[in-house]
């Protein structure tokens, strides 16, 4: 892309709380029920219901506002944003305008090019969410399940300081990073408990005011916030340097073509009439009630980060890995608990073959095949010599496919390592003498031939001799 | 009094032949449902009446009583505004939107008068929606009042008005939004209280401005609206704007004497819009009280003629979010023939509103629509709060505010149908109670051409004992409430 174009990104999440039931009723907000099985009459849109707020929704609301170092609303109100749509059953929207709960906090992301960057953070409100449509499953007929109708949402407004595709979806990683940390939200996106709309412009680094946005809809992966956000940033800069307008509107992205594609136009846009619900109190917080929440926020990565960094003497891009999800943080701290290795090979491990694993079984830590003390006794084996580091690869991988303890592999397998220096001198010396051209080569200054050595000797012992060792013995026989 | 003037009798006095066993709930009950029987036809005063369940409820009530297990209501008989939700029975609004819709539930009211032991007899007919001051606009036809078949109950509670004021029903519950219980009980006769908004859960009253409605009664005496809101007032967790305030038996304190109780008169209610007729009645009214201690003080209330178009604004902008659940894709009335879904809304709403909720959902729709928004929405608010003041200052001089519940007694139906703004007139004295969130009631006190005519009584928030009290010591001294239409003695 050209260096010419300046790109301006806002991103609003939706991030569904995890309260066990919905905003303004006492029903389930559990997923995956029968259609229209999990909507009392509040979320049926009845004659003559009313809203009652779920308090569970306030609290984590001021959690997010919090984490974030965002102000609190002493004093918020709940808006109805008027649509009509099947899928909503009051033909209104709960939601907040004017006063929302969080205003202006912010957020630090790693740039494009690993720079430190503040995002900022203009507000966060509470409302409730729609019920779906389904258009596929009926002829000439639409289905509605109000299942979600009335499930609490905050969404999380940032400023328009984001400047590319990629620090978009690092930007989107630590709030979902940081939702999860809070307990606020499973952030499972394809339950689509995690989701988000970005408005992208462009516009000449020369050029002060702001280029014409088009919002993106309904984003729910990072990949395709990121091909999403990609697309949009290339066709407005083809329209502006083909003489072209870029037209304000909602536009769609199309996983399968890799698209975007209009929506509505701005001038097709709802007026939504946004007025105070009247059937709600304001919401009224007090200090005391900030304080007692504050006090029970849990460590947030920035500052598990720094202290990884600080106790495990991690490298700074490992601790921050480690600590981009809680769940990954705490196995971490389990292993390196259980084990005598030290922490930045523990963290080599978690991140390395742990986490490949996890990605290409497609599981979470919870579904793990291993627990964090079945590696910690592997890398114990690896402290304690009695497996090489190579060799505990292989281990580890027995390990995944449920063959049983690290213990019980490498005996059975015959895994233990060669340390007996006698042992390991005869199969060097049988190495040597088998080998008499490339020792004389070697004598003679080709020095790289020493790996060549040491490959047949662990040939041999099938990988099994303490590499050490036989480094230390070969050098010291071949002169 | 005879068996043969149980219609005519209070809830109260129901209520004390009851417990003295000198009638049976089954005897009461039957007798109000032959009045209905033999009368409704003539007044259209119920939309669906409950006969074979209240004669049912009768019968049980009479067992609980005679195990001397009574609850304060148990065995007297009640009609409810339809608007209210009742469990299993047609509620419609009196539009053709919702001209099918059964409740799987009670409204609040509607529970708490059943667990105190009221039988339902019927669900009185209203202006749809509530919206309209002459019931004229129900889609079930317009009920006539009981004084003269050819004039107009008011509304919107004009079902429940004459069902009281025609012996049809001992009490009934009526709402209030803008006037809709106390305008008319003024051209019916009858006693009506609008209760402080947050008194009486709203939750099962099919909303209408949810800012302003109030639930509240219809009966023939301030004793018995006592008896009633002791039962019904309270917090409710169902609705977020009901109060925590505590509930003190109303019954209790309307005995105490209104000696140098200090009444306040709005200057500006005497000056314009109110009839000379009226004016004089009123003034008798007040002189009434006066007699009895009370001290008569006027008072200046600047705001309070802003508080017509101030209320329309408000109540047509929340009745227009309100009213946007009748979709016909969940309940009440649906189109049939439709080509697409904006075809679909149109139709159904088209033909399931009437013309009258139609104008008010146009109204509100514009007033909230971007551009329009500040001038008059907000700026209804603001005016709304300067209204609020005016009664606030207003309440540091007095303890109750007295004047007229109407600008004029009944008027002919058909009278104001074509002219909105004169119909919207009509509640010029009762919407400011609503606007500040006020407890207001209106009581018969005389007669202009021999229909009846109403007293207002406005008192602070959560103020309903101090004008119950007013109520039941001018109804000690005076007879008003007891005049029943000479067609329906």
């Amino acid at each position: 892309m050209s260096n010419h174009w300046e790109v301006v990104i806002g991103l609003e999440i939706h991030a569904q709380l995890a309260a066990q039931s919905k905003i303004f009723s006492g029903a389930s907000t559990a997923f995956g029920g029968e259609p229209n099985t999990q909507a009392c009459l509040v979320d049926l849109g009845y004659p003559g219901t009313l809203p009652v707020l779920n308090e569970k929704a306030i609290e984590m609301a001021v959690r997010f506002g919090l984490a974030v170092d965002a102000d609190i609303a002493s004093r918020s109100i709940f808006a109805r944003k008027n649509y009509f749509y099947p899928d909503l059953p009051k033909g209104y929207q709960i939601s907040q305008l004017d006063l929302p709960i969080v205003k202006g906090g912010k957020m630090s992301i790693l740039d494009d090019s690993g720079n430190e960057k503040i995002i900022g953070i203009t507000r966060a409100h509470l409302e409730e969410d729609a019920g779906k449509s389904i258009h596929d499953e009926f002829e000439n007929a639409s289905g509605i399940d109000l299942n979600r109708a009335g499930t609490p949402l905050l969404e999380i407004v940032s400023e328009p300081d984001i400047s590319s595709a990629k620090e978009a979806v690092a930007y989107m990683k630590k709030v979902h990073s940081i939702v999860r940390y809070l307990g606020i939200s499973d952030g499972n996106m394809q339950e689509g408990s995690f989701r988000c709309d970005a408005n992208v412009s462009v516009k000449p680094f020369s050029q002060k005011e702001l280029g014409t946005r088009t919002e993106l809809k309904n984003l729910n992966s990072f990949k395709f916030v990121e091909k999403a956000i990609q697309h949009e940033i290339i066709r407005q800069i083809e329209i502006i340097e083909d003489g072209g307008e870029i037209v304000q509107e909602t536009r769609l992205y199309d996983s399968n073509l890799d698209e975007t594609r209009s929506m509505r136009s701005k001038e097709e846009a709802n007026d939504y009439r946004y007025f105070p619900d009247p059937d709600l109190l304001p919401v009224i917080i007090d200090e005391e009630y900030i304080n007692e929440i504050r006090e029970s926020l849990p460590e947030l990565p920035s500052a598990k980060k720094d202290r990884f960094v600080k106790s495990y003497q991690l490298k700074s891009a490992d601790a921050e890995v480690l600590t981009s999800s809680k769940q990954l943080a705490d196995f971490f701290e389990e292993v390196d608990k259980g084990t005598d290795i030290d922490s930045q090979s523990t963290a080599n491990w978690v991140i390395g073959d742990y986490m490949a694993a996890l990605n290409k079984t497609d599981l979470e830590i919870e579904e793990s095949k291993i627990s964090a003390s079945d590696l910690a006794s592997l890398l114990n084996k690896i402290a304690d010599q009695t497996i090489s580091g190579k060799i505990a690869k292989e281990v580890f991988e027995s390990m995944w496919k449920g063959e049983g303890s690290a213990e019980e592999i490498i005996e059975r397998k015959g895994l233990v390592q060669i340390t007996d220096d006698s042992e390991i001198e005869n199969i060097v010396n049988q190495v040597i003498e088998n080998n008499p051209s490339q020792v004389k080569d070697y004598l003679d200054g080709k020095s790289q031939l020493l790996g060549y050595f040491v490959g047949q000797i662990m040939k041999e012992t099938k990988g099994k001799a303490n590499p050490q060792k036989v480094n230390e013995i070969l050098r010291r026989n071949l002169k | 009094m005879t068996t043969s003037d149980i219609h005519r009798m209070t809830l109260s006095q129901l209520k004390r032949n009851l417990e003295a066993k000198n009638l049976s709930s089954r005897e009461i009950t039957e007798s109000f449902l032959k009045r209905i029987s033999e009368t409704n036809k003539s007044l259209n005063a119920f939309i669906t009446i409950t006969e074979d369940l209240a004669i049912s409820h009768s019968v049980e009530a009479d067992e609980i009583i005679a195990k001397g297990k009574a609850k304060s209501l148990t065995g007297l008989p009640f009609a409810h505004k339809d608007l209210f939700c009742t469990d299993g029975i047609l509620t419609t609004c009196a539009s053709k939107m919702l001209s099918n819709f059964v409740p799987p539930y009670d409204a609040t009211v509607v529970k708490r008068l059943k667990d105190a032991g009221i039988i339902m007899i019927g669900k009185t007919n209203m202006d749809e929606f509530a919206m309209g001051s002459s019931n004229e606009t129900s889609y079930y036809g317009n009920v006539s009042n009981p004084w003269n078949l050819d004039l107009s109950p008011g509304g919107s509670s004009g079902g429940s008005a004459a069902a009281v004021a025609a012996g049809l029903a001992p009490a009934a519950t009526g709402t209030d939004t803008g006037g809709s219980i106390r305008q008319p009980a003024a051209l019916t006769g009858v006693t009506g209280i609008k209760p402080t908004y947050g008194r009486v859960s709203r939750y099962g009253m099919i909303a209408f401005a949810s800012s302003l409605d109030q639930g509240g009664f219809f009966t023939k005496s301030s004793e018995d609206a006592a008896l009633l809101l002791t039962e019904v007032a309270g917090l409710d967790e169902f609705d977020s704007t009901s109060s925590a305030e505590p509930v003190p038996d109303y019954t209790a304190s309307i005995n105490n004497s209104i000696k140098g109780i200090k009444i306040g008169l709005i200057k500006q209610h005497f000056e314009e819009g109110l009839d000379e007729a009226n004016k004089k009645v009123l003034e008798e009214a007040l002189k009434a009280l006066g007699s009895q201690g009370a001290e008569i003080i006027e008072i200046d209330m600047p705001n309070i003629g802003l508080s017509v178009p101030t209320y329309y604004v408000v109540a047509s902008a929340e009745c227009s979010s309100n009213l946007s659940r009748y979709d016909g894709i969940r309940f009440g009335h649906r189109a049939e023939n439709f080509n697409d879904l904006t075809d679909f809304y149109s139709k159904t709403r088209g033909e399931g509103f009437g013309s009258e909720v139609k104008r008010r959902i146009m109204t509100g729709t514009y007033v909230l629509s971007a551009g329009y928004y500040d001038a008059y929405y907000l700026k209804a608010q603001k005016v709304r709060q300067l209204i609020s003041e005016d009664f606030k200052n207003a309440f540091e001089k007095v303890n109750v505010i007295a004047g007229p519940t109407t600008p004029s007694p009944a008027f002919p139906l058909g009278a104001k149908m074509d002219d909105p703004i004169e119909m919207y007139l009509n509640d010029i004295f009762t919407i400011g109670a609503n606007l500040a969130g006020l407890p207001a009631m209106s009581i018969p006190c005389g007669f202009v051409n021999d229909l009846p005519i109403g007293l207002q009584l406005i008192g602070k928030h959560f103020g309903e004992e101090s004008i119950l009290q007013c109520g039941h010591q001018y109804q000690q001294i005076t007879d008003w409430h007891q005049q029943v239409p000479e067609d329906f003695k």
